[in-house]
């Protein structure tokens, strides 16, 4: 160990296995996968919203699952947590999974026509 | 590097992993191999929770979901429903975290909402045997700070004005230690850890040395650094593997990083550290006797002065402080003397971790900003008393304390108040009676110990504390005086004031602070010859009432065979030949054998 700056780095790296275990607010990203999640291929998309989250680094998201939501019709569903409001995509794959990282959890930017407010119009 | 959803902390404490833990993170591995989970979820183990009560403890995040008392057969059910469906699995949680339909994470519940964490904020979170999860919660950056940025002597001033006083037992100033050593003159001086953690029932530095190893060596270094040493001596008793294995690796994990070594932070700092394996003695845990074991030396104390300060191991100023001290250190140095010295009391400063035993509710291992009263631990953190019953006492100070009664409940815990109480802060031992403890056998019960462990050096206390047991033994099988009372209270001023070490002078403590808090109890036993809490087996005699329904079935469990009576008739005990085992009372279908 060679300085402060040594430490910090390998501080950062280690930060990123550890956060999960440590109250922050960051943004939480939830996929319904209860049995009909599971058939409707939430599985594809959890996984790919989590090698998303791995090749951008995001160690403030939480990726986590919840129970059935209730409209198991659009499954798979994910519901985004950030800033105290939530998005809800509804017919959700990994294609669409990835455009929810890039655009909602990095640039702050909803994908509106991938809400359930859109596809139930 | 893969990026985990949800982390499983399996905990790998002591307790927990006596009770089955090491199958438990087994059968998860295999479970999540089955759902093909192994790259979402990772599996930790770590160090002790504390709720020792609870165990096996696994905490699932990023809920902070506590599930208590696991089987490896519950596993497969919370990894399909929880890990890979989402569905907290409620049935398995710790019963308090799940109220009104709503689930509280870990920090919620009641055991350790009123608790603070600085010694043990790592223990339970990071997996101790990965340097790099300490690293994650700010490890290392206290001795990184201290070699670039501080003098020896700041480094000194911050702890002498941070308050922190000797968490072994003794209370003494830990900045005043560590400028004493820093003074006295040595071509070669040494830093030592005392983790012979001896006393019945407590196992706080055990669960730092095994949750969060690397806390330890980082405070070392710093102390090192201080005083001018280059090499340091942990002294830990071999019935402590896992803490021992977990010390070793974290070692070794240190020197790989450069942490130890030559030339620390590019510094001219070197250090290194040796661990020294104990016999488990308790005297070791006396400095003197501890510094003459790693000497390779039978351990036995010797008179101070000199202090290990002026002449410890090898005849070099040495310092020597505890687990427990040491762990408080880079917390101080982080955050600064002023933070540390906001929390606890005037003369008490930060926290104390205490392992909480015998009729509690939550047995386990609790930290707790120091001028918390009694009742806050017991009642609120510890969940009261088991069963119904009343509370009698508490005893503090393991071996060498005292009991403190129902009218100190409310006192504030710190140094001087335990000790104007008639106890002492000890290491942190904290043993709770109930009414069914008799205070004589507790009394005997301590003392029997340090009988066990006097090393036999001074005679005071080789042959002041077996005379004093064989009074209490005399006491407890009914044959005893009031004279033996008084007897036992000139032996014990005696032994206290003549014995060598801290041992002796200490152990006739238990029976003391019980003969004046309980004094009652001692007249029964020697006056009306009985034992009113019904432990002494001497003073017992086991009755049947009339209630007797002659069924028989006491004759066939007492294997004494000193039950008489006709079936369907009133059945007698033969008082000459019982042995007082209650097999009978435990097999009374209506209840009819009674302790008199």
């Amino acid at each position: 160990m060679k300085s402060l700056a040594e430490l910090a780095k390998i501080r950062e790296e280690a930060l990123k296995t550890v956060d999960v275990r440590m109250d922050t607010k960051c943004t939480r990203v939830v996929v319904g996968m209860a049995t009909c999640g599971i058939s409707a291929g939430a599985r594809t998309v959890l996984t790919t919203l989590l090698e998303e989250a791995k090749i951008r680094n995001l160690n403030d998201v939480t990726i986590t699952q919840a129970g059935c939501i209730g409209v198991c019709r659009l499954e798979p569903i994910v519901e985004v947590y950030k800033n105290g409001e939530k998005v809800t995509y509804v017919n959700m794959d990994a294609k669409k999974a990835q455009r929810v990282i890039a655009e909602h959890i990095v640039n702050g930017q909803v994908v509106s026509e991938l809400t359930i407010g859109a596809v139930e119009k | 590097m893969d990026f985990f959803r949800s982390h499983v902390l399996v905990c790998g404490g002591t307790g927990c992993t006596s009770s089955g833990a090491l199958d438990i993170e087994t059968k998860f591995l295999q479970e999540l191999k089955k759902h093909d989970l192994e790259k979402e979820v990772k599996v930790v183990r770590t160090g002790c929770f504390g709720l020792c009560e609870a165990g096996p403890i696994v905490i699932v995040y990023p809920e902070g979901s506590f599930y208590s008392r696991i089987s490896v057969d519950d596993v497969a059910r919370i990894t399909e429903e929880h890990l890979l469906k989402g569905r907290i699995v409620t049935d398995f949680l710790y019963a308090e975290s799940v109220e009104d339909d709503e689930i509280k994470s870990i920090n919620q519940v009641e055991f350790y909402k009123k608790q603070q964490r600085i010694v043990l904020r790592n223990c339970g979170i990071i997996n101790p045997e990965v340097i790099d999860e300490y690293i994650a919660m700010d490890g290392y950056r206290a001795l990184g700070k201290v070699l670039t940025e501080m003098s020896r002597e700041d480094v000194i001033d911050e702890i002498k004005n941070s308050g922190l006083r000797g968490r072994g037992g003794g209370g003494f100033p830990t900045g005043l230690k560590w400028q004493f050593t820093y003074q006295a003159k040595g071509d070669q001086k040494y830093v030592a850890c005392n983790a012979d953690e001896g006393d019945p029932g407590a196992f706080m530095d055990r669960s730092v040395l095994e949750g969060d190893p690397h806390a330890l060596i980082e405070a070392m270094a710093i102390a090192a650094y201080a005083i001018g040493a280059d090499l340091g001596y942990v002294y830990i008793r071999a019935e402590y593997p896992i803490a021992v294995h977990r010390l070793e690796i974290a070692i070794e994990e240190a020197k790989e990083y450069g942490l130890l070594g030559k030339g620390i932070f590019d510094t001219d700092f070197n250090f290194d550290m040796e661990i020294r394996l104990g016999a488990g003695a308790f005297v070791c845990g006396e400095e003197t006797a501890l510094i003459a074991s790693i000497e390779g030396e039978r351990g036995m104390p010797r008179p101070r002065p000199p202090f290990p300060a002026q002449k410890g191991i090898w005849g070099q100023p040495t310092l020597l402080n505890n687990v427990e001290t040491y762990a408080n250190i880079p917390q101080i140095i982080l955050n600064g003397s002023e933070w540390y010295a906001s929390v606890g009391t005037d003369r008490s400063k930060g926290t104390k971790v205490f392992a909480l035993g015998g009729k509690i509710m939550n047995t386990g291992l609790i930290e707790i900003p120091m001028g918390t009263t009694l009742r806050e631990v017991i009642y609120d953190i510890g969940g009261g008393i088991p069963n119904g019953k009343a509370f009698k006492a508490v005893q503090t100070g393991g071996p060498s304390g005292g009991c403190i009664t129902t009218d100190a409940l409310d006192t504030p815990i710190d140094y001087d108040n335990l000790i104007e109480k008639g106890s002492m802060m000890g290491s942190g031992g904290m043993i709770v009676m109930d009414e069914n403890n008799c205070m004589v056998d507790i009394a005997r019960f301590f003392l029997d110990f340090t009988v066990d462990e006097s090393c036999g050096k001074c005679t005071p206390c080789r042959e002041g504390t077996r005379r004093m047991l064989g009074l209490l033994d005399k006491i407890c099988e009914g044959k005893g005086t009031l004279e033996d009372i008084d007897k036992l209270e000139s032996l014990a001023t005696t032994i206290k004031n003549t014995s060598l070490c801290g041992l002796g002078q200490t152990a006739p403590n238990p029976v003391l602070s019980t003969i004046v808090h309980f004094r009652d109890e001692y007249d029964a036993h020697v006056i009306d010859r009985t034992c009113p809490s019904g432990v002494c087996k001497a003073l017992l005699s086991i009755v049947i009432t009339d209630e007797c329904i002659g069924c028989t079935a006491c004759t066939k469990v007492c294997p004494v065979d000193c039950i008489s009576g006709e079936r369907k008739g009133l059945h007698v005990i033969d008082q000459d030949k019982c042995i007082k085992c209650e097999a009978c009372i435990a097999k009374c279908p209506v209840k009819c054998i009674v302790k008199k």
